[in-house]
């Protein structure tokens, strides 16, 4: 008893003068979230603790990996094969790289459906987005560290997407390289890139976060709360919610490293990198494949080059998601309201599995038509549906509070409620 | 200039311009050049170091490479070519239309001596090394997108924009080339 008076009072003493328990009871206890949040809002808190895990296992990975071309291949097999649970960990974070981004991209297509990127969002939404670039990036980055062929590969490709850039491209690839191909100077930036990015997401997750807490989470409704009849508090309500989340995530993770570990791997990635023989068919990881596809479906426009031209649709596809809130015309965000917008938000996630399709075959015949097909639907989604739609479409009556749309869901309508419909 | 007026009421008397306007600039322009300055090195250490410019050439030994063969050495950490091409080759290489390419160049102005094609062997689409004797001008051929190449090394078919390049090299002997 009297220790634990003991600690309150050491708390409050630190909490005085560095308000961090304030803060953290602010944000994670009280904060007043919408009580109608349904199981993909469990995608937030997910993404930052699979950040947490990248970051554990990746800096124990980094005390016994070795970044040089000579023995980055054999550190890792030795990672492998006798460091004390080297195997476990490195399959931790091969395939957490693979399920940071599921998860990331489900709290995308979240917010693009219940429309949490439109005012007074957007910055959330650009900084959630500057997450995705950096990751993107880091995860690039890591694949290259074991040094086996696709890493070698794809460094190569990836990188010579820059040498599409008139007049500088060369000097620009030369200067990513430290070299006039990849090669150990490559290596060993991308090492200290790689162990880098990650914190400098942690810093942007603070932004996220602090942008979303100044006006709260959206919710499926997309309406604004109106007072504490719409909102629970954070603890223990969704604390709970995000640890089931979790549990059933860390099952679907272990199953993926303890039974399939190199199904979302590609075989000759345990071919030590070789930079005379390019392997016959090379592709990139799985979550970078619908952009792969963008990046091959262009052919020459009038006086642009295809190269350059698919490396500008490629990066395009990504920065007009920046643009978004102010290309979508609708002043209502969730598409629970929305049914034309409803109709194409289910387009566009299959236009993208289509683009995730034809980015993993070779680029000829049906499939190299398919991706150009929808390499276009996906610009004419942004570009032309979501100005118009939002202008034209008949939307549904909206409900008058989220409490009110809670209780018409569940039947339970409160006299209250009922004199206002009848 | 013997009593300073107040800021503001200089501001209206010149246009808008004082000293203080003009300290205010030099300060920064000043600035920013040292800023400039002490990033380049920063920069700058990205780029090639000293040991990797010094491994600046390679030598082949000729004798070894049969006619209708191609082999692929490493020069600068890139493959390049060395392939001593058939008649038939050379005629096909010769007597194309290059003015109809993609990138028009004579099979001449890419050989120093008709037998020896030396290339640089990346392709110039995003980097892959393309396979020898292959694809519809059995040329080379790159597996990653699809491109064609001549026996001239010359782009015909797929996305690449430009020829397989010509490195610099010259023949020490009837049978050795110095790459580089
Ligand atoms: C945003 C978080 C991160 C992502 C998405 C990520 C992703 C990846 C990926 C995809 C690989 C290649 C795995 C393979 O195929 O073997 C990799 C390797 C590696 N990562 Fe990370 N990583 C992250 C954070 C970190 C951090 C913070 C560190 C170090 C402190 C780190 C250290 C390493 C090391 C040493 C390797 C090479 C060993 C290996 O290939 O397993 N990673 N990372
Ligand atoms: S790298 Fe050769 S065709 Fe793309």
């Amino acid at each position: 008893m009297s220790n634990s008076s003991m600690g309150k009072k050491v708390v409050q003493w630190f909490d005085y003068r560095l308000p961090i328990f304030t803060f953290m009871h602010h944000s994670l206890v009280d904060y007043q979230t919408p009580k109608n949040l349904n199981y993909w809002w469990n995608f937030g808190s997910l993404a930052g603790i699979v950040l947490v895990i990248q970051i554990i296992t990746g800096i124990v990975l980094a005390m016994h990996y070795t970044p040089h071309v000579d023995h980055a291949f054999d550190s890792v097999e030795s990672i492998m094969r006798d460091v004390n649970y080297g195997w476990l960990i490195r399959y931790l974070h091969a395939n957490g790289g693979s399920a940071f981004f599921v998860v990331v991209y489900i709290h995308i297509f979240r917010g693009l459906y219940f429309g949490s990127y439109k005012s007074p969002r957007e910055v959330v939404w650009w900084m959630g987005l500057i997450i995705l670039l950096l990751m993107m990036a880091t995860a690039f980055m890591g694949y290259v560290l074991p040094w086996g062929q696709m890493s070698f590969w794809a460094a190569t490709v990836i990188t010579n997407i820059f040498s599409a850039i008139p007049l500088v491209g060369e000097t620009i690839t030369t200067w990513l390289w430290g070299g006039f191909a990849v090669g150990n100077p490559t290596l060993n930036r991308f090492f200290s890139l790689h162990y880098l990015l990650p914190f400098v997401v942690v810093g942007v997750v603070f932004l996220h976060l602090w942008a979303l807490h100044r006006f709260g989470s959206n919710n499926p409704t997309g309406i604004d709360t109106k007072g504490p009849k719409d909102t629970v508090p954070f603890h223990p309500y969704y604390t709970i919610k995000d640890l089931f989340g979790l549990s059933v995530f860390l099952i679907v993770l272990l199953a993926f490293v303890f039974y399939a570990p190199n199904y979302l791997g590609h075989p000759d990635n345990y071919v030590k990198a070789n930079p005379l023989v390019t392997p016959a068919h090379i592709v990139p990881e799985w979550y970078f494949l619908p952009f792969y596809a963008i990046l091959r479906a262009v052919p020459d426009i009038w006086f642009v080059e295809a190269k350059l031209a698919g490396v500008i649709a490629m990066f395009t596809s990504i920065l007009i998601l920046f643009v978004l809130p102010w290309l979508d015309s609708s002043p209502i965000r969730s598409a629970r309201y929305r049914p034309w917008y409803k109709q194409i938000f289910w387009f566009l996630v299959i236009d993208v599995i289509v683009l995730g399709i034809s980015g993993a075959k070779p680029p000829e015949g049906v499939w190299l038509i398919l991706g150009r097909v929808a390499t276009v639907y996906y610009f004419i989604h942004f570009l032309i549906l979501m100005p118009l739609i939002g202008r034209l479409e008949p939307t549904k009556p909206l409900p008058g509070s989220i409490d009110e749309s809670v209780r018409q869901e569940s039947g339970t309508q409160t006299s209250e409620t009922t004199r206002k419909h009848s | 200039m013997a009593k300073t007026p107040a800021p503001s009421a200089t501001n209206l008397a010149h246009g808008g311009e004082t000293r203080r306007d003009f300290l205010y600039l030099a300060t920064g322009v000043v600035g920013a050049v040292g800023v400039a300055a002490s990033v380049w090195p920063f920069i700058h250490q990205m780029n090639p170091s000293a040991s990797v410019l010094a491994l600046a050439s390679t030598d082949v030994d000729l004798s070894r490479i049969e006619e209708g063969q191609s082999i692929t050495v490493l020069w600068r950490g890139k493959p390049v070519f060395v392939r001593h091409r058939t008649p038939s080759e050379i005629t096909e290489a010769e007597d194309a239309d290059f003015n109809s390419l993609p990138d028009p160049q004579s099979d001449m102005e890419r050989v120093k001596r008709r037998e020896w094609l030396i290339l640089v062997g990346v392709c110039t689409h995003l980097g892959c090394v393309p396979l020898s004797h292959r694809g519809d001008y059995q040329g080379w051929f790159c597996p990653c997108h699809g491109s064609h190449y001549d026996t001239s090394g010359r782009i015909r078919k797929g996305p690449a924009p430009a020829n397989l390049a010509v490195p610099e090299y010259v023949f020490l002997d009837e049978t050795t080339v110095r790459i580089g």
